[in-house]
C-alpha cells in the first residue's frame, strides 16, 4: 500500500462546561472525518493491493470484498438502528405478538435471504476467479514456480514441458495472454499470492497445483508467501512485471542469452569461493542448483527474494551475512571472505543483465 | 391420530431426524463429489448427471425434513399453545419436544438448502 498520508485534525479543547450533546456530536462527528480520511487517502492502491486489480480474477476478487463489505455495512447499519431504537427514551413494550413477529423477520427470514443472496454472489463468482483448469490449459504458455525456504525458484517452459531457463523471485509475463503457473514445493508448505492478478494457491511437497492468471494491463507488482513457512517467511516475496507482448517476447529470448562475463574476475573468485556448490550462472561453470540461479541477476529489483534493494552493497553484505539480512536462511555465511573479494563478486552479480 | 412409528418412540426419532438428513445430504454431496473429481478421468460421467442426481437427492432430503417438520407441528398442537412449555405436566413435554423438532426442521431444511447452493453454480471439477 502506497500513499497512506497522516491526516492531522484539530480537537477543540473543551473548557468548563462540556455537557450536553453538542461537545460528544462534535467528537463523533472528529472521529469519523479522521476514519474516513484514513479510509480514503491511504488509498488502496499499490504494487501489492487485492484492492488495486490488473487482472480479471484480482478484479473479480475485488468486487467480491465490495459486495460483501457493502452488504456488513448494511447489516451492521440496521443492527445498531435496532439497538438505538430499543434504547430510545420514550419506548413501551411491544405487543407480544408484534415480538414474536420481529423475531421471526428479524431474527430469522431476513437473515436467511441475506446469507442466501451473499452465498449465492460468491459460489456464482467462484468459477470466474479461479478459472477450470481442465481443457484450454494445453496451450497456455507455462511458468513452473517452486517455492523454497525462502525464495521462489522460476522456470520457463515451452509448450512440451522443458526447461527453457530458470531464474528466481521475478517472475516476467506477458499482457493479455492467460499463464499457467504450475506449482510446487521442495520443503513445507507455501502459498503463491499475486494479489494485484488474483488469489492466492497453496504450494504442497508432493504435489503440483496450478494456477492460471491474466495480467491486464503493464506492470510491476509484487508477489508475497501467504502460508508460513519458517523465520523468513515474511521476507520471501518476488517481484511482476507484465510487460506487452512484443516486449515480453523480446525479454524471453534476451533472457535465454544473458551474459555472463565469463572472463571477469568477479566469476573466477565466485568460482574459487565455491558459490557454484549452490549457484548457478548460465554460461559459466557454475551449475549449482540448491540455491536461486543468478542469471542476470544484476537485472532483478531486490536481494534476498524481495528483502533488500539489488545494490552492490548490499549484495556484498547478503554473500558475507545472509542470516543476518535472513533469518535462518539456507545459505551459509561467507563472512570469512575478504571483503575485498565480496565487493569484486558483488559487482560481477550486479553487472549480469 | 394415525402414527407411522409407535407413539412412544415417534417423538424421539422425529426430533433428530432433521439434522441427520442434514448431516447426511451434507456428507453424501461432498464426498460424492470429492470422489468424482478424483476419478473423472477415469470415469466415463459427465458432471452434469452428477449434479442432477445431486439435486434430486436433495429435493429427497427436503422432502425427508418437510415430513419430520409435519410430525413435529402436529406433535406441537398445530400452534394451539404459546410456548415456553415448561409445565410439570405430560402434554407440555409433549408439546416442548414438537416445538423444539420444529424449529430444528426449520435449521436444517435452510442448511441442505445452503448445503446445495454450490450445485446451481459450480460446473466442473478444479484442478
Amino acid at each position: 500500500m502506497t500513499g497512506s498520508s497522516v491526516s492531522f485534525v484539530r480537537f477543540t479543547p473543551c473548557r468548563g462546561a462540556c455537557r450536553g450533546t453538542s461537545s460528544w456530536r462534535g467528537s463523533a462527528l472528529t472521529a469519523g472525518t479522521i476514519i474516513l480520511q484514513s479510509v480514503i487517502l491511504s488509498s488502496c492502491s499499490g504494487v501489492q493491493s487485492a484492492l488495486d486489480p490488473a487482472g480479471p480474477e484480482a478484479s473479480d476478487v475485488a468486487t467480491l470484498f465490495h459486495v460483501m463489505l457493502i452488504g456488513g455495512v448494511v447489516i451492521w447499519l440496521g443492527v445498531v438502528g435496532a439497538l438505538f431504537h430499543a434504547g430510545r427514551r420514550a419506548r413501551e413494550p411491544y405487543s407480544e405478538r408484534t415480538a414474536g413477529l420481529v423475531i421471526l423477520w428479524c431474527g430469522a427470514i431476513i437473515p436467511v435471504i441475506v446469507l442466501a443472496a451473499l452465498l449465492s454472489y460468491a459460489v456464482w463468482l467462484m468459477p470466474n476467479m479461479r478459472p477450470w483448469s481442465s481443457g484450454g490449459e494445453g496451450g497456455l504458455r507455462q511458468i513452473e514456480v517452486s517455492g523454497e525456504q525462502f525464495w521462489w525458484r522460476v522456470r520457463y517452459l515451452d509448450p512440451e514441458g522443458n526447461v527453457l531457463f530458470e531464474t528466481a523471485n521475478e517472475v516476467v509475463m506477458p499482457v493479455g495472454e492467460r499463464v499457467l503457473f504450475v506449482l510446487k514445493s521442495p520443503d513445507v508448505i507455501h502459498s503463491f499470492w499475486i494479489p494485484s492478478l488474483g488469489g492466492k494457491m497453496d504450494m504442497i511437497p508432493g504435489r503440483t497445483n496450478r494456477l492460471a492468471l491474466e495480467a491486464s494491463k503493464p506492470g510491476t507488482y509484487r508477489g508475497v508467501c501467504a502460508e508460513f513457512c519458517g523465520p523468513s517467511h515474511a521476507l520471501m516475496a518476488f517481484s511482476v512485471e507484465a510487460l506487452e507482448r512484443g516486449e515480453f517476447e523480446a525479454w524471453l529470448s534476451g533472457r535465454q542469452n544473458a551474459a555472463s562475463n565469463p572472463g571477469s574476475q568477479g566469476l573466477a573468485l565466485f568460482l574459487r569461493h565455491g558459490c557454484n556448490a549452490c549457484h548457478a550462472i548460465d554460461g559459466t561453470d557454475a551449475r549449482g542448483t540448491i540455491g536461486p540461479n543468478l542469471s542476470a541477476f544484476g537485472a532483478r529489483g531486490t536481494v534476498g527474494a524481495g528483502t533488500l534493494p539489488n545494490t552492490e552493497e548490499h549484495i556484498a553484505r547478503f554473500i558475507r551475512h545472509p542470516s543476518e539480512i535472513k533469518p535462518q536462511a539456507r545459505m551459509p555465511s561467507f563472512g570469512m571472505i575478504p571483503e575485498g573479494d565480496a565487493e569484486e563478486i558483488a559487482a560481477y552479480l550486479k553487472g549480469l543483465k | 391420530m394415525k402414527h407411522l412409528l409407535p407413539p412412544e418412540i415417534e417423538s424421539l426419532w422425529t426430533l433428530f431426524t432433521a439434522p441427520v438428513v442434514w448431516a447426511a445430504h451434507f456428507v453424501v454431496c461432498y464426498a460424492a463429489v470429492a470422489i468424482y473429481c478424483e476419478k473423472a478421468a477415469v470415469w466415463d460421467v459427465d458432471f452434469g448427471n452428477v449434479r442432477t442426481a445431486l439435486g434430486i437427492f436433495t429435493l429427497l432430503a427436503l422432502a425427508m425434513i418437510v415430513l419430520s417438520a409435519y410430525l413435529a407441528w402436529r406433535q406441537w398442537g398445530f400452534g394451539a399453545g404459546d410456548p415456553p412449555h415448561d409445565g410439570a405436566t405430560d402434554q407440555d413435554r409433549k408439546r416442548f419436544q414438537g416445538f423444539a423438532t420444529l424449529l430444528l426442521s426449520g435449521l436444517s431444511f435452510v442448511a441442505v438448502v445452503y448445503v446445495a447452493i454450490p450445485l446451481i453454480f459450480i460446473a466442473g471439477c478444479q484442478q
